[in-house]
């Protein structure tokens, strides 16, 4: 029979396949006699008789292979990840294995404090590194919350990281499988790591270290103080303190919590020189045992060091390396994404809308052309300063709902994965905010008949209502083709008749059930955890609510581009040139402005050119499977939005169907009865929005404004994330 | 980008299964309803036709004489979860017709070169050549993705 659970000191290296990399290093040390936490290791046997026995390995599979890995976006694996790691934490787990391992966690450790960690076989080696990637669960206790920890540990082997690493390293995840460490806790007063060959110098070593333990050290919450040596004589060369030691990171009733460190040590390093130099020497021995350099993690509690896991360093270069930093930094901490949270709200928002409102409140016609030439090429270089902010931190910020939605899976373990969202939504959004304008507007027209005759027949617009209309296109002037004042009050008012012709739609009821809600989450924490419970609610609802108006807001810049360039053709025109149409970028115009002479290139026809339909041989798309983002189903007649102008079009009971939702579309939801889109995942604005106004919503469907042609019948599957085209 | 609007990727990969598979699932109707057997096939290198063979004493003879709409299913299935994904099937729709002295020739020697085991088969006068004039193709690939491949024929105007 397999060997199921083996304490750390009797691993032998024929153990290894089944034990892990990390498991087998440890049981090394130990045998060495090096100071080692006490442990067990969960074999990848146990894993693999979890996940046959529950049927949870077809589960896997399906999951991963719902789409073909080329079409999906990392939103989507994302999604697929929290699928499957849903599925790890609710699944029931057979009796055998259950009692299996109540049996040896209280025999080994009681009610003791341990930390559970990830020991993948094969998959840490000289040439990959997996570390951080899979879950490590810190300070739990008893057989309910370690046995909670382990499935953890063994989802985390599908953690949307790894899942895209193990891809691009071109490992089987057949063959994939996860074994697991349970060791006692150190509550080590002074941690860190280090590495005896640094990644990037072969010539030196490295250390680092923190006050506390080094969880936060790991997940980048804490900067260490770092201490640089001659590899050869390992003596110290530097030692570069932090530019802030202000923090620790302490165990807490029920994992860790980051503190303010005291006054008289953040003036103090965690280590001294010769410390540091004796920390290296065992690194050294380390090398020795296993002869290659080392990345080891340590800790010190009174004068006892411990070292708590050791690998071999991966060196930049090899295979995937730098690639898994931005896998890494798929998942971010609390206290990094509350950092960023203040800085978009105090600081980058704010900057962003003074941008906006300087630009709107130029008057541009005094200009001359060569100022209005300046003027746009000023204003394109900030749209593209907000646009990297947009990618730098506004997309990143994202990851706090992502965080929120983990923690609350991890705690409610509910049926639906995507429940968290109910608690997300219904959170002031711009979007949601302009639409209750327009809904406003919609329900006058309806309450007064003789209004809605002349609205319809096209007569004289009462001043009053064209009053409303105007304040209206003032006030959110990201609508597409605002900077036409006059055509858009036309297209709006079309747009509120096709609304009050049917009755109000509402998305209020939700109010209740989310309040609900929140009180069944928060009641499941007790104590400093309810805090942080409410932190990450907190700040998922910013999360989510940023993903709404950060758009918005950039969009107000591109609106500005918008009105300087179209006072550029204007003139452009007057001049009696070529058709100012052929000036398509903003960039164009300036030039041409200064430059009378300047023809643009011509534009690429590759993009809008129809595909030459061969014969009578008909090619059609009858069904396609995307990501179900917001449940329901739905039929009725497709609407695909190519241009701007085609949402004027828009009937309503018809059937949003583009290539990306970008929330200044957003404003013909309420007629909408689905939505189909594109770009894939839960936490992408059109899921958002479905799931606002409770619409079905399929999302990350390839190609699907070239599939799809206005007019078609759709259905539209939000429960499966399947799209029928045609009767 | 999708694969849905461009004829190639979608042909070629019918025309992969096709070859690949041996024996297909017929469906006829009868006066018992629908009815499915299992039959050896071949096909024209357009995907236009597909040709099997029969004994004139079988069910599907009867069905196919009195009505000639027939649906064929070929699949690469494996019997195991992966099939869910990796599994293709192809529905053919489309009209039967037993083959003339004339053009029986051909269709069995395409038949013969693809099965020589069922020579004798083959070649036995009581067996009758059945010629499919393909109406469509219907593949489904992923579990859930179905595309479609419709042939309009002035010749062969049955609905379809």
């Amino acid at each position: 029979m397999m060997k199921m659970i083996i304490p750390l000191a009797e691993i032998t290296a024929g153990d290894r396949p089944l034990a892990g990399g990390k498991a087998w290093a440890l049981s090394r040390l130990l045998q060495e006699g090096i100071n080692v936490p006490e442990g067990i290791c969960i074999t990848s046997e146990v894993y693999r008789l979890f996940i046959h026995q529950t049927g949870l390995e077809d589960i896997v599979q399906l999951e991963l292979n719902r789409k073909s890995f080329e079409e999906m976006r990392w939103e989507e694996i994302w999604d697929v990840s929290l699928r499957i790691r849903n599925h790890f934490l609710r699944m029931k787990m057979p009796p055998e294995i259950a009692s299996l391992l109540e049996k040896n966690i209280l025999y080994y450790f009681g009610t003791s404090p341990t930390v559970v960690r990830s020991s993948a076989p094969s998959e840490d080696s000289a040439a990959t590194s997996f570390a951080g990637l899979h879950e490590s669960v810190v300070n739990v206790r008893g057989r309910r919350d370690i046995i909670a920890a382990v499935r953890r540990v063994w989802a985390s082997l599908w953690s949307d990281g790894a899942i895209l690493y193990r891809r691009e390293l071109g490992l089987d995840v057949h063959k994939s499988t996860m074994a697991v460490v349970i060791q006692e806790i150190i509550k080590g007063e002074r941690s860190g790591v280090a590495f005896t060959e640094a990644p990037d110098n072969s010539h030196n070593s490295i250390l680092e270290a923190v006050w506390g333990l080094n969880q936060g050290f790991v997940d980048g919450t804490v900067e260490p103080d770092r201490w640089f040596f001659l590899r050869e004589t390992g003596k110290t060369i530097s030692h570069t303190p932090p530019s802030q030691r202000d923090r620790i990171v302490i165990p807490s009733t029920d994992g860790t919590m980051i503190m303010t460190l005291d006054d008289e040590r953040s003036k103090t390093p965690p280590l001294s020189d010769q410390e540091a130099e004796k920390l290296l020497k065992l690194g050294m021995r380390v090398e020795d045992i296993f002869l290659a350099p080392q990345d080891m993690e340590w800790t010190i509690r009174g004068n006892r060091t411990y070292l708590l896991q050791s690998r071999p360093v991966t060196t930049i270069g090899k295979a995937g390396e730098d690639r898994r930093s931005w896998y890494l930094s798929l998942t971010r901490s609390l206290d990094n994404l509350k950092g960023l949270r203040e800085r978009i709200e105090t600081t980058l928002l704010p900057a962003m809308d003074e941008d906006a409102l300087k630009f709107k409140k130029m008057d541009l016609i005094p200009l001359t052309d060569n100022e209005l030439s300046r003027e746009i090429t000023d204003r394109l270089s900030v749209l593209e300063k907000w646009e990297k902010v947009y990618w730098d931190d506004f997309i990143p910020f994202a990851h706090g709902a992502r965080l929120f939605g983990q923690f609350y899976n991890d705690r409610m373990t509910p049926k639906d994965p995507y429940e968290f969202v109910d608690l997300l939504v219904g959170t002031e959004m711009t979007s949601i905010a302009r639409n209750t304008v327009l809904e406003d507007l919609a329900e006058e027209i309806r309450r007064d008949g003789p209004l809605r005759e002349k609205l319809g027949k096209g007569l004289d617009i009462p001043a009053p209502f064209l009053a409303k209309v105007q304040g209206f296109v003032t006030a959110y002037e990201t609508i597409p083709g605002s900077s036409e004042p006059d055509l858009i009050s036309g297209r709006i008012i079309q747009l509120i008749l096709e609304m009050a012709d049917s009755p109000p739609s509402s998305h209020e009821e939700k109010g209740k059930k989310t309040s609900n809600m929140k009180d069944r989450y928060l009641a499941s924490f007790q104590g400093k955890e309810r805090l942080l419970a409410q932190d990450l609610l907190e700040l998922g609802r910013a999360s989510w609510k940023l993903r709404d108006n950060d758009n918005i807001y950039l969009a107000r810049i591109k609106v500005e581009v918008e009105r300087a360039s179209s006072e550029g053709k204007r003139r452009i025109q007057k001049m009696n040139r070529k058709d100012p149409d052929l000036y398509r970028e903003a960039g164009d115009v300036a030039r041409a402005l200064d430059d009378p002479d300047y023809m643009p290139p011509s534009p690429d026809p590759g993009q809008d050119t129809v595909p030459e339909i061969t014969s009578a041989v008909e090619i059609r798309v009858r069904q396609v499977k995307g990501q179900p983002a917001s449940p329901g189903i739905a039929t009725g007649t497709a609407r695909v939005i190519r241009h701007d102008g085609d949402l004027f079009e828009f009937k309503k009971g018809e059937i949003l169907v583009c290539d990306a939702i970008e929330p200044n579309m957003t404003f013909v939801v309420p007629l909408a009865s689905a939505i189909v889109e594109r770009r894939g995942g839960m936490l992408i604005h059109g899921a958002i929005i479905a799931r606002e106004y409770g619409l079905p919503c399929v999302t990350g469907i390839p190609g699907a404004v070239d599939i799809i042609s206005t007019g078609k019948r759709l259905t539209v599957d939000g429960h499966l994330g399947i799209v029928i085209i045609g009767n | 980008m999708g694969d849905g609007c461009q004829t190639g990727p979608i042909i070629k990969e019918i025309a992969a299964l096709l070859e690949r598979q041996k024996l297909a699932v017929l469906a006829t109707e009868g006066e018992m309803g629908p009815y499915t057997n299992i039959v050896s096939y071949t096909f024209s290198d357009d995907l236009r036709h597909i040709f099997f063979a029969t004994t004139r004493a079988t069910r599907k003879y009867s069905n196919i004489s009195s009505h000639n709409m027939v649906s064929m299913l070929v699949d690469n299935r494996t019997n195991r979860v992966d099939d869910l994904f990796q599994a293709k099937a192809v529905t053919v729709i489309g009209r039967s017709e037993e083959l003339g002295e004339e053009e029986k020739d051909l269709a069995l020697s395409l038949m013969t070169a693809r099965h020589p085991y069922l020579e004798d088969f083959l070649s036995s006068p009581t067996t009758a050549t059945i010629k499919i004039h393909v109406h469509r193709y219907i593949l489904v690939s992923h579990f859930q993705n179905v595309r479609e491949v419709i042939f309009h024929d002035e010749n062969d105007n049955s609905p379809c």
